[in-house]
C-alpha cells in the first residue's frame, strides 16, 4: 500500500498522448473508468475490447508493456481478496478439480479483477503521460476548488522533502546502532514520527511566511493557462466514446 | 485498504462521491477557520507528512510490519477539518498519481478513510477529554482510544457501503466479521503508534497539538508565599463553571454507561448464539446473517469460529455504535445550540 511510491511513474516523451492538454486526459480517463464500471460483468468480450483499447493508447503513448504490467502490481492485495471470493460466496455451486466453488463468487471475482485491472491500467497510463504540475493544472481546469489544488500542489512539492527528512532520520537512527525489530521499538519510531510532524508543521509556517513576503494573498497566480482546442478534446474523448459503444453493445447483446 | 474500481457498483459510488464532495466543501470552510490564510501551505505540508508517515514501517514480529493510516493522528494534531482535507488530498493524489485506489472509487475511499476515521476518532477524543482530568496523560489516553475505535469504524463503514452497493455475492455477515476482525488488530497497532506519536509531539511542542489546546494552565503568582491566580485578561463568568461541572458528570455517566452496556455486556452476556444474533439483529448490522445460518452451506463447520468471532464483532459494533451515536447526538445538539444563539443574537443587537 504505502511503501515504495516514487515519482518514477512519469515517462518523459513527445507522443501524441503526451501532447494532449492535461484536463482532457483526466476527463477521458475518468469517463473511461466510469464506462468500464457500468458494463455488465457477463459481457466478457467487452472487457477484452477495453483492454485492446487501452493497449492501443499505450502504443500511441509509447509506454512499454513491461512498465505498464509492473505498475499493475499495486493491485495485488485485492487480487488476494478476489481469489478468496469463490470459496466464501453464497448461491449455487460448481465443482472444479474437487473444489466446491460458488458460481456467484466466480462472477464476483471476475468482476473485481477485470474492472479493477482496467481502472489501474487507465490511471497508470494517465500518470505515465502527464507531468505532476500539468496534472494539478488540469485538476484546476476541471473546477476542483483552488484551495484543494493548492494543498495538493504543496503536498506534491514537499512530499519528497519530507520523505527525505524521514530517510535522514532513519540513517541517523541506524548510525547510532538502532535497529527496529519489534513492538518494543515502537517508542523510538513514534518519537521520530512526532519529530517529523513538528518539522513539517514548522516548515509549513516558514513556507507561508516566505510566500507572504513575496506578495501571496490567498491565491496563486496562474501563469500558463492551459486551453484545449476542439480537435484535442475530440482526440482525448475517442477512448471513452469507443468504450461507451462497447458498453452499450454489452448491455443489448 | 484502497478500494479499486468495480468493487462497489456505479450508483453507490456516485452517492459516496456526493457525500465526499460535501464533506470536502464543509472542511474547506472549517479549515479556513482553523488555519485562516495559512491553510494552503500548512495543510499541504501536513498532507505531505501523512503521506510520508504512511511509509514508516513499524515491525510487529517475524518479518511482518504495519504502517500508520493517520486519520486519527491528523485529527488530533491539526483538528478535524484540516485532517479531512489532508487525508482526502493524500487519497486523491494516490488515486490519480499512483493508481492506488480506483478513480470511480474515490468517493468511497474518501468517505471511508478520510471522513469516517477522522470524524469518529475526533468525536471519541473530544468526548473522552470532556470526561478525563485535564492532564497531558489524558490526551495520550484519549488519542489511544480514539485511534483504536477509528479503524474498526472505517471497517464498519466500508461494510455498510458494501452492503448497499457491493458487486460480489459474499454474505454481509462474513464480510463484517472478516473486516472488523482484521481491523481490530490493525486498530490496536494504530492506537499504540498514534498515542506514542501524540505523546512525543506534546512533550516538545504542546501548542501545536490541536486536541490539547484546552490544557494550557492558568498563570499563577506567588504572593507572600501563597499561590494566587494571576488576574485573567478577560474576566470569566463564574456561572458557566457550575453548569460545566454538572454537564461533565452527565457526560461521564452517559458515556461510561453506554460504553459498558454496548461493549462489555453484549460481549460477555451472549453465551448462546441466539442471543448474539438478536444483538446483531437489533443493531441492524447483520441483516443477512440469519439467512446464512439457515442455509445449509458446505461451510457449516466454520460455525464455531464464526460465533466466537461474531461475539467479538458484536461487542465491538456496540462500542462503535455508541461512537456514531455520540457523533450524531452532538451534531444535533450543536446545530440546535447554534440556532438558539442565532435566534438570540438579533434580539441582542436590536436592543
Amino acid at each position: 500500500m504505502g511503501a515504495g511510491h516514487a515519482h518514477r511513474l512519469y515517462r518523459h516523451g513527445h507522443s501524441p498522448v503526451h501532447g494532449l492538454p492535461p484536463h482532457t486526459k483526466l476527463a477521458a480517463a475518468f469517463l473511461f473508468v466510469v464506462v468500464v464500471v457500468s458494463t455488465p460483468r457477463e459481457a466478457m468480450w467487452a472487457f477484452a475490447v477495453y483492454a485492446v483499447l487501452l493497449a492501443s493508447v499505450a502504443y500511441h503513448a509509447r509506454v512499454p508493456a513491461g512498465f505498464l504490467l509492473r505498475r499493475l502490481l499495486i493491485e495485488v492485495p485485492f487480487v488476494a481478496f478476489a481469489v478468496l471470493m469463490p470459496f466464501v460466496a453464497e448461491g449455487e455451486r460448481v465443482h472444479v478439480l474437487g473444489l466446491s466453488l460458488s458460481v456467484n463468487g466466480l462472477w464476483g471475482a471476475w468482476n473485481v479483477l477485470a474492472k479493477g485491472t482496467l481502472g489501474v491500467a487507465a490511471s497508470v497510463l494517465l500518470a505515465a503521460t502527464t507531468e505532476l504540475r500539468e496534472l494539478l493544472l488540469g485538476l484546476q481546469r476541471l473546477k476542483l476548488p483552488p484551495l484543494l489544488v493548492q494543498i495538493a500542489s504543496f503536498m506534491i512539492r514537499y512530499g519528497d522533502v519530507i520523505t527525505d527528512e524521514m530517510r535522514r532520520m532513519r540513517i541517523a537512527r541506524e548510525s547510532r546502532g538502532f535497529e527496529a525489530k519489534g513492538v518494543r521499538h515502537w517508542g523510538v519510531l513514534a518519537k521520530s514520527a512526532g519529530a517529523l510532524f513538528i518539522r513539517s508543521y514548522e516548515r509549513g509556517e516558514r513556507v507561508h511566511l516566505a510566500m507572504v513576503s513575496r506578495g501571496y494573498a490567498g491565491s496563486m497566480p496562474v501563469i500558463d493557462e492551459v486551453t484545449a482546442s476542439g480537435a484535442q478534446w475530440r482526440h482525448a474523448l475517442t477512448l471513452p466514446c469507443a468504450a461507451l459503444v462497447v458498453c452499450l453493445l454489452g448491455w443489448f447483446l | 485498504m484502497h478500494v479499486p474500481d468495480g468493487f462497489i457498483d456505479a450508483p453507490t459510488s456516485a452517492v459516496t462521491g456526493v457525500v465526499a464532495a460535501g464533506a470536502l466543501a464543509v472542511s474547506l470552510r472549517g479549515a479556513r477557520r482553523e488555519l485562516d490564510e495559512r491553510t494552503a501551505p500548512l495543510a499541504g505540508l501536513v498532507a505531505a507528512f501523512i503521506f510520508a508517515v504512511q511509509m514508516l514501517n513499524f515491525p510487529v514480529a517475524a518479518g511482518t510490519s504495519g504502517h500508520l493510516l493517520g486519520g486519527a493522528l491528523a485529527a488530533i494534531l491539526v483538528g478535524p477539518y484540516t485532517a479531512v482535507l489532508c487525508v482526502s488530498v493524500v487519497l486523491l493524489m494516490q488515486g490519480v498519481l499512483f493508481a492506488d485506489g480506483g478513480l470511480t472509487a474515490l468517493g468511497v475511499n474518501i468517505t471511508d478513510m478520510a471522513l469516517v476515521t477522522t470524524v469518529v476518532s475526533y468525536a471519541v477524543f473530544r468526548g473522552l477529554l470532556a470526561v478525563l482530568p485535564r492532564k497531558r496523560r489524558s490526551v495520550t489516553v484519549a488519542s489511544f482510544v480514539a485511534a483504536l475505535v477509528s479503524v474498526p469504524a472505517a471497517a464498519v463503514a466500508f461494510t455498510l457501503i458494501y452492503a448497499v452497493g457491493g458487486t460480489a455475492d459474499v454474505p454481509i455477515g462474513k464480510v463484517a466479521t472478516a473486516m472488523v476482525g482484521v481491523h481490530v488488530l490493525i486498530g490496536i497497532g494504530e492506537a499504540v503508534i498514534t498515542a506514542l506519536t501524540v505523546g512525543a509531539v506534546i512533550a516538545v511542542r504542546p501548542d501545536l497539538v490541536h486536541g490539547a489546546r484546552g490544557l494550557r494552565q492558568r498563570l499563577q503568582l506567588r504572593v507572600n508565599g501563597a499561590l494566587v491566580d494571576a488576574p485573567a485578561a478577560e474576566p470569566a463568568a463564574p456561572v458557566p463553571a457550575a453548569a460545566r461541572t454538572s454537564r461533565r458528570t452527565l457526560w461521564v455517566t452517559g458515556l461510561v454507561t453506554s460504553l459498558v452496556l454496548a461493549g462489555f455486556v453484549s460481549f460477555y452476556a451472549s453465551a448462546n448464539p441466539d442471543g448474539l444474533e438478536k444483538v446483531a439483529h437489533d443493531k441492524g448490522i447483520d441483516k443477512k446473517e440469519k439467512e446464512h445460518a439457515a442455509a445449509d452451506s458446505p461451510l457449516a463447520d466454520y460455525g464455531v469460529k464464526d460465533i466466537s468471532d461474531a461475539r467479538l464483532s458484536g461487542g465491538l459494533a456496540g462500542v462503535i455504535g455508541v461512537g456514531v451515536t455520540v457523533v450524531a447526538g452532538s451534531a444535533v445538539f450543536w446545530a440546535l445550540r447554534r440556532r438558539r444563539t442565532d435566534d438570540a443574537s438579533p434580539v441582542n443587537t436590536g436592543v
